[in-house]
């Protein structure tokens, strides 16, 4: 059964509970646990593309001060998940997904990790990492995207998506076409990638691991290593920020447990910030080609997407960046066709905004080029095809608040100001441009486990195996129960990042405070019915009350419309109690067929200013809106609204992976050649939220906002600087060049 | 008015210069283009050290190719300064060398011998936050919290330095921090407010 919505009467917002922690240094980040005698690994990666180990020299680094041992495929212990053939591989086991480290003599991607050095300390295992010497057998690679994705043949794992008439928008009165490229973006979060592995015996092991999902990394060690679930603890006290790339274990996971169980010892393994670009995943390199079509009123009459990203040779990864033209506006005619191309590189994973942003940045923009062609306004066009049901599985949206969002920008970004005509408006001789684009993501909710314990001097203990890789998990968890329980914030402790508490969900797909939110919820409501219970049954003046006439308020337990009272101390006394200790689990929506489609959505509102002879481009002001349900914590969802902006300005201004194909190496995997966006690059920005609860999703109304922050943001940065220039950029990200200025000296 | 995307002519220098940058990058590579892999390393002498840190004397011996970051981090257990780059391109390990602000990862321990170093645990009075940190709190001036030491450091440093004229003069002196999470207005915010409030920090 869904749980209904209840009013949820929220508190004032406070710090965030883990703040002071994190302000003065205190909070631990997966590598900076204190475990003794441990050794430190650091991989060794492969300076060719692709190709075959013929010989790796490990002697001169293990005669090198400190060196414990070198693991590479000749040496390395045998690993039960590694073991491809189901009938060979021992029971309780699962095949490892994904790259199988230090398992053949096989170079699949440059940077390829082909021995761990492992030594006494940072200093000694760095200086020894050159001595380890790699004899190759070249084999012909490709990684240049642009130039394979020409050749058909090439792609694979091919969809197809159609509805009404295929290719209908190129019969429409109004019709626009382009092809719009994203190169690879990667997620770089600040705290580095860390496994440390600790191993407690023959099966049981301890791994402090950088992971969005305590629950799911535990059960991919332990079936990879075939030793039973409750034996391995996983320990995530602090992520320091992941956007997607700790969604699932990477290689040096296995890495770090193989080198500890061999060496007999603690190991950490630490990748290093060049590694970050080629071993922990990234959002993949995207060709499309969108076609959108409409009478001259406006009204959609077809849309076409075609798209086309890279995947590695040995794994496939797919996302959804076709999916929001299927479903989000009005229209009868709509195909799709989205394939994969395999590189020689490693694999992409989601981030941030996944598929969706992707999508969206072409999909939005090309709604602007046909608004242009027709000559009229964006907003306009989209409220005209604006649609109160899921196009794709025809059910109504459960709430979908855009208009609202569009109207709040348009106010606040000074929309009024927008010509039609680009390029007419100016400031101080500056070019002025406005634009907009909307984002929209799947709003879910999953399965998730809490533990409470309530005890009777009025403190309350939550525990679930989450892991906040910055939201604010615990802040926002913390603000749901105390608002249940009407008690002070300052008495709840939110513990979380241990596998050995109940099942949290992974945090990922803006998901967590919709999932545990509403279990935090439900475990609250059943302390509240446990207390009016335990005082109608022990308290002797509460023996003619009746449940719904008692309530919870400042420790203590009272009648709404009595006098009668009595504080918990004085309650757990009299029912011979301490605390009250429950477990619950809220299920998943995926559990039943469902009658809502359930989606988040912003709108994003952009100014931007374009010197007209150097082309310098200044982004003024930021408006951001979203329709997220009912905002728990208006402070961190306020500052998630914000860094999906800062990611977005770096989608659309400078994020770039370059490449030497003829080596078929990144060169720029670096701070100081990868530009993200800096203090000085981000505008004032406002942020907005509708703020409605939406009835269906959860009992909290809560629908989630991490992907929505980021998701649109690009295309209505192009938009806006189309606006100004009158040129369209269609390849990501966008510069002076592109827009056709000269190139500054 | 701060102008920001000033032009690719930094991008188009680094294609053109790919090989150069590729060495940098990759040590390995690095290591047979000056062929110094044959050379072992031999075990190196131990070196005093005499540092000042948070106010504590430490008579240290240590490997004399520690970075003053790992000696922080690894040996110490301040690891309150935050390691993201290792290049200097990231101010997340950036603390005050005798009041000066300084990225830990490219400064030899041995470097800093007989100097005071103020890591991001030295702010506090006790339980009593630095103004700063309480200011960070106040605006939710972070996400994750990972860069939030190093953008204290440097945000100490630049109220102290007087660059706090404008927000943009705030934005410039702040470039050098990077805020993955996208906390950078919030930051500005709490800057601003420590700034103004005038008092001695």
């Amino acid at each position: 059964m869904l749980e209904s919505l209840h009013s949820l009467n929220l508190l004032a917002d406070e710090e965030r509970v883990d703040g002071a922690d994190k302000v003065s240094g205190k909070s631990k980040y997966t590598a900076e646990h204190i475990i003794p005698n441990i050794a430190y690994g650091l991989f060794v990666c492969s300076t060719i593309a692709k190709g075959t180990i013929k010989k790796l020299d490990t002697s001169k680094a293990l005669a090198a001060p400190g060196v414990l041992d070198v693991i590479y495929y000749e040496n390395c212990p045998s690993v039960p998940g590694y073991i491809s053939d189901a009938a060979l591989r021992p029971k309780n086991t699962s095949e490892w997904k994904g790259f199988k480290v230090l398992y053949d003599n096989q170079v699949r991607f440059f940077g390829q990790p082909i021995a761990l050095l492992l030594a006494d300390s940072l200093e000694n295992a760095n200086a020894a990492l050159r001595l380890v010497k790699a004899e190759y057998e070249v084999a012909p690679f490709e990684t240049d995207f642009n130039k394979a994705r020409l050749d058909a043949t090439k792609l694979t794992n091919t969809q197809v998506y159609k509805r009404g008439k295929e290719k209908m928008c190129k019969e429409a009165p109004f019709f626009v076409e382009g092809e719009y490229s994203i190169p690879i973006e990667v997620h770089n979060p600040m705290e580095m990638h860390a496994t440390i592995a600790v191993w407690e015996g023959d099966d049981k092991l301890t791994v402090y691991d950088k992971s969005q999902g305590p629950k799911s990394t535990q059960f991919t060690i332990s079936r990879t290593f075939g030793i039973p679930d409750k034996n391995v603890r996983i320990i995530v006290e602090n992520v320091g920020g992941a956007f997607g790339n700790a969604l699932r274990s990477w290689l040096h996971v296995p890495a770090a447990c193989i080198a500890a169980k061999k060496l007999n010892r603690p190991v950490k393994v630490l990748l290093t910030r060049p590694q970050m670009f080629t071993l922990v995943g990234y959002r993949p390199h995207s060709w499309q080609k969108i076609g959108v079509g409409a009478d001259a009123t406006g009204k959609l009459l077809g849309i076409s997407h075609e798209a086309i990203s890279n995947t590695s040779r040995y794994e496939d990864f797919k996302e959804g960046i076709v999916n929001v033209s299927k479903f989000l506006y009005s229209c009868e005619n709509v195909d799709t066709k989205y394939s994969l191309l395999p590189l020689d590189v490693s694999t992409p994973t989601w981030m941030r905004g996944p598929g969706e942003a992707t999508g969206s940045f072409g999909l939005e923009t090309a709604l602007d080029e046909l608004a242009h062609k027709l000559k009229m306004d964006p907003i306009e066009l989209r409220i005209k095809n604006f649609s109160e049901i899921n196009q794709e599985n025809k059910m109504p949206f459960s709430t979908n608040f855009l208009k609202d969002c569009y109207q709040y920008g348009i106010d606040k970004i000074g929309w009024k100001n927008r010509s039609m005509i680009p390029g007419k408006v100016k400031e101080n001789g500056w070019l002025v441009g406005y634009g907009m684009a909307v984002g929209v993501f799947g709003a879910n909710k999953g399965s998730a486990s809490v533990r409470a314990v309530f005890n009777k001097d009025g403190s309350l203990v939550l525990e679930s195996a989450v892991s906040d890789m910055g939201p604010g998990t615990p802040t926002a968890m913390t603000k749901i129960a105390a608002s249940v329980l009407q008690m002070s914030a300052q008495k709840i402790k939110f513990k979380l990042g241990d596998s050995d508490l109940p099942p949290g969900p992974t945090q990922g797909g803006s998901g967590t405070t919709s999932s545990l939110g509403s279990a935090v919820d439900l475990i609250c409501n059943n302390i509240i019915k446990e207390l009016k219970k335990l005082a109608i049954q022990f308290a002797p003046s509460f023996k003619a009350i009746t449940e719904d006439t008692i309530e919870i308020k400042n420790d203590l337990v009272q009648s709404k419309i009595g006098t009668e009272k009595i504080s918990l101390q004085e309650l757990f006394q009299l029912a011979g109690k301490s605390n009250i200790d429950l477990t619950v689990t809220s299920t998943g929506n995926g559990a039943q067929p469902l009658k809502y489609a359930t989606n988040s959505f912003s709108a994003h509102f952009v100014k931007v200013l374009v010197h007209p002879q150097k082309g310098t481009i200044d982004i003024q002001h930021i408006v951001s809106t979203g329709d997220a349900g009912k905002i728990i914590s208006e402070n961190t969802a306020r500052s998630q609204m914000l860094g999906g902006v800062v990611g977005g300005i770096g989608m659309a201004m400078s994020e770039q992976v370059e490449w030497d194909h003829t080596s078929g190496q990144i060169i720029n995997a670096s701070f100081g050649g990868y530009q993200v966006p800096r203090h000085k690059n981000i505008p004032n920005t406002d942020v907005w939220f509708v703020n409605k609860p939406d009835p269906y999703i959860n009992s909290i109304g809560a629908k989630g906002l991490g992907e929505i922050a980021y998701i649109g943001l690009a295309s209505a940065i192009s938009n806006a600087l189309f606006n100004a220039t009158g040129k369209r950029v269609r390849d990501l990200p966008i510069t002076p060049q592109k827009l056709g200025f000269k190139a500054s000296s | 008015m701060k102008r920001c995307y000033q032009g690719d002519s930094r991008r188009s220098f680094l294609v053109k210069s790919s090989a150069a940058l590729a060495f940098y990058l990759t040590p390995s590579l690095l290591a047979k283009a000056v062929n110094v892999s044959t050379v072992i390393p031999q075990p190196i002498a131990k070196e005093k050290l005499k540092i000042t840190i948070n106010n504590k004397v430490l008579d240290l011996e240590i490997d004399p190719r520690t970075s003053l970051l790992n000696l922080l981090r690894e040996q110490l257990g301040f690891t309150g300064t935050k390691k993201g780059c290792e290049m200097g391109q990231c101010g997340a390990c950036i603390v005050h060398v005798d009041g000066k602000k300084t990225n830990s990862c490219i400064s030899l321990a041995l470097s800093n011998n007989n100097k005071s170093i103020t890591t991001v645990e030295g702010l506090a009075k006790g339980e009593e936050l630095h103004p700063m940190q309480k200011a960070f709190l106040k605006h939710d001036s972070f996400q994750c919290g990972y860069c939030t030491s190093g953008q204290i450091m440097s945000a100490i440093a630049c109220v102290r330095e007087g660059h706090t004229k404008s927000r943009n003069e705030i934005k410039d002196f702040m470039s050098g921090n990077i805020c993955r999470c996208g906390a950078y207005q919030n930051i500005v915010d709490a800057i601003t407010e420590v700034a103004t409030s005038k008092q001695k920090i």
